[in-house]
């Protein structure tokens, strides 16, 4: 081989590496910045007040309770109402549904409902759940909003770890006469609950940035009080952030910062509960 | 190649015990359109251990399956003809599979212990058909342990996790755990095709001691095996279309060392297969 080829298949080599490392970075960099720019800008609006007190002003002074508290019923109220329904219609799928015409089109659909715009969720909450069903603008219309977005990643989820159990494990319960369902209830849940639990996590992480959605099925800007049922309309980080940043006048920057900044946390500590609860059981069946 | 024969061992046995205890008449198995057994009837003694053996992919395990019915678990798996345990037949739309299943356990190729305890592995089954005390429990846990031939290698880890015992260790626990159900037919899958030859000595041993009171039927590609551990012999070949036929039944002394079919021979003697 002549030094020349040696040279151009260096070259070639230097050159897609270093195009590879620079699409890295440059996928990198926004996150990091968009996170760091918050902090460097929200930081300053974080205390002790800001995080336990009614606003006052319209949100230009005072703290974020309610918008806290909110997020975290929103976020249960779809934990409650996705998981449940979830985890069933995975292991009716899974475990099951023959493989026919019909189950590949409820998979489709399935797939597909992920793909919705999160704005047409909300106008279907808002004819179902707070007209036809007459829950009104609350939180059980909002949750119930929220829990049919998040039902595709729950189902999708459960689907994956349930397929995941090794097949010899069905089998091994099986063939000493135990049922189908006690198969499924103590063999195949109990191993792909990990993945079952990751998914849910991630679905409500989702849930809490959600802002159109909770816009039209009973998100408010101010409330005196926190919700005290199901009923209650609520307010929640995401549509409070909204509201400050696009509709106050005169709104001091650092407390807008300061709202997406804790939004920004809720959802991230979420995500990452996800990544070690997969860590976590990767490990335990690793040894 | 050397084969010891277990002859004796047949003449030893109490004669009028036996009976037939499974039966396939004229039984065809489908997948799909594939055709994976044709035509084979064979009877079972309740007191032998049956060998199924055969060349790779000529439907052994299909064989072996259709006993306690896993053939169901396969989308279009369709069965023509008749199976009979104890002169019941076992495809007929009355049948509770479940119980069916509890009758007749299954041991297979590869050792599948559940990922929990030693103990809580030989007492799911017996939990699960409704056995709550502590006690009893831990008496069947004990005694199938005993059987099968693990309890003093394991009596001091019941608690620990059986994915950590050897693989010899794990198939005898998954023989426990089938004989923890009280079946009366165990089928074996190749149980000993992924272990080392001790181990493998081992459940040879172990199926034995187990044949004086269960009926035995094993599919094994190791001829030895089939030599040393099996009373009868069913010898299934492919036809051309990929079916599987069977050639010959008989003895196991009789199919190897006086084979009434050429087909047998070849096999045996090792010019094919």
């Amino acid at each position: 081989m002549t030094t020349g080829v040696v040279n151009s298949r260096r070259i070639s080599q230097r050159t897609a590496l270093t195009f590879l490392g620079l699409a890295t970075a440059i996928t990198v960099v926004p996150v990091l910045f968009i996170i760091i720019y918050t902090i460097i800008n929200g930081g300053a609006a974080i205390s002790w007040d800001f995080l336990t007190q009614f606003p006052s002003q319209a949100g230009r002074a005072g703290g974020i309770l309610p918008a806290i508290i909110g997020t975290f019923y929103l976020m249960l109220g779809t934990l409650v109402f996705a998981l449940p329904l979830g985890v069933m219609a995975g292991i009716y799928l899974t475990e099951y549904a023959r493989d026919n015409w019909l189950t590949r089109l409820i998979n489709l659909a399935i797939v597909n409902l992920a793909g919705v715009p999160s704005i047409v969720f909300g106008l279907f909450g808002l004819s179902v759940f707070v007209l036809a069903f007459n829950f009104g603008l609350s939180l059980l219309a909002a949750s119930l909003t929220l829990a049919c977005q998040a039902l595709a990643m729950v189902i999708t989820s459960s689907r994956e770890a349930i397929l995941a159990v090794p097949r010899e494990y069905r089998e091994g319960s099986l063939a000493i006469g135990v049922t189908k369902w006690q198969t499924v209830r103590y063999i195949v849940l109990p191993q792909a609950l990990p993945g079952i639990i990751t998914g849910a996590v991630l679905a409500i992480s989702r849930a809490a940035g959600e802002t159109a959605p909770i816009l039209v099925v009973g998100a408010a800007f101010l409330l005196p009080k926190l919700p005290q049922s199901p009923f209650d309309q609520f307010m929640a980080l995401s549509y409070h952030l909204y509201t400050v940043s696009a509709h106050v006048p005169n709104m001091p920057k650092e407390t807008v910062w300061g709202v997406a900044l804790v939004l920004l946390v809720v959802v991230l500590s979420f995500d990452m509960l996800a990544a070690a609860i997969r860590i976590k059981t990767r490990r335990r069946k690793q040894s | 190649m050397s084969i010891n024969l277990n002859v004796s061992d047949i003449s030893a046995k109490p004669v009028q015990k036996c009976v037939t205890k499974l039966k396939t008449e004229r039984v065809n198995l489908y997948y799909g359109s594939f055709q994976a057994l044709r035509n084979i009837t064979l009877d079972i003694s309740s007191c032998a251990i049956t060998a199924i053996i055969g060349p790779s992919g000529c439907g052994k395990s299909s064989l072996l399956r259709l006993f306690n019915r896993m053939n169901d678990l396969i989308p279009n798996a369709r069965v023509e003809g008749n199976v009979e345990l104890d002169g019941i037949p076992i495809y007929d739309a009355k049948i509770d599979v479940v119980d069916l299943r509890k009758r007749v356990g299954m041991v297979f190729q590869k050792p599948n212990p559940f990922p929990m305890s030693v103990f809580e592995n030989v007492a799911f089954g017996p939990r699960r058909h409704g056995i709550k005390s502590r006690g009893q429990l831990e008496e069947i846990v004990e005694k199938s342990l005993r059987q099968a031939a693990l309890w003093e290698e394991v009596k001091d880890k019941l608690g620990q996790s059986a994915l950590a015992l050897s693989g010899g260790q794990q198939q005898r626990l998954c023989i426990a755990r089938v004989l923890a159900v009280e079946p009366e037919v165990i089928l074996m899958d190749e149980p000993c095709s992924s272990l080392d030859p001790v181990a493998t000595l081992k459940i040879e041993d172990l199926m034995r001691s187990l044949s004086q009171s269960y009926t035995i039927i094993i599919v094994t590609h190791n001829m030895q095996q089939a030599a040393r551990v099996s009373d009868m012999a069913a010898f299934l070949m492919m036809e051309p279309d990929r079916a599987g036929v069977l050639v010959e039944y008989g003895p196991t002394a009789q199919i190897f060392t006086n084979p009434k079919d050429k087909r047998t021979e070849d096999y045996i003697t090792g010019r094919f297969g």
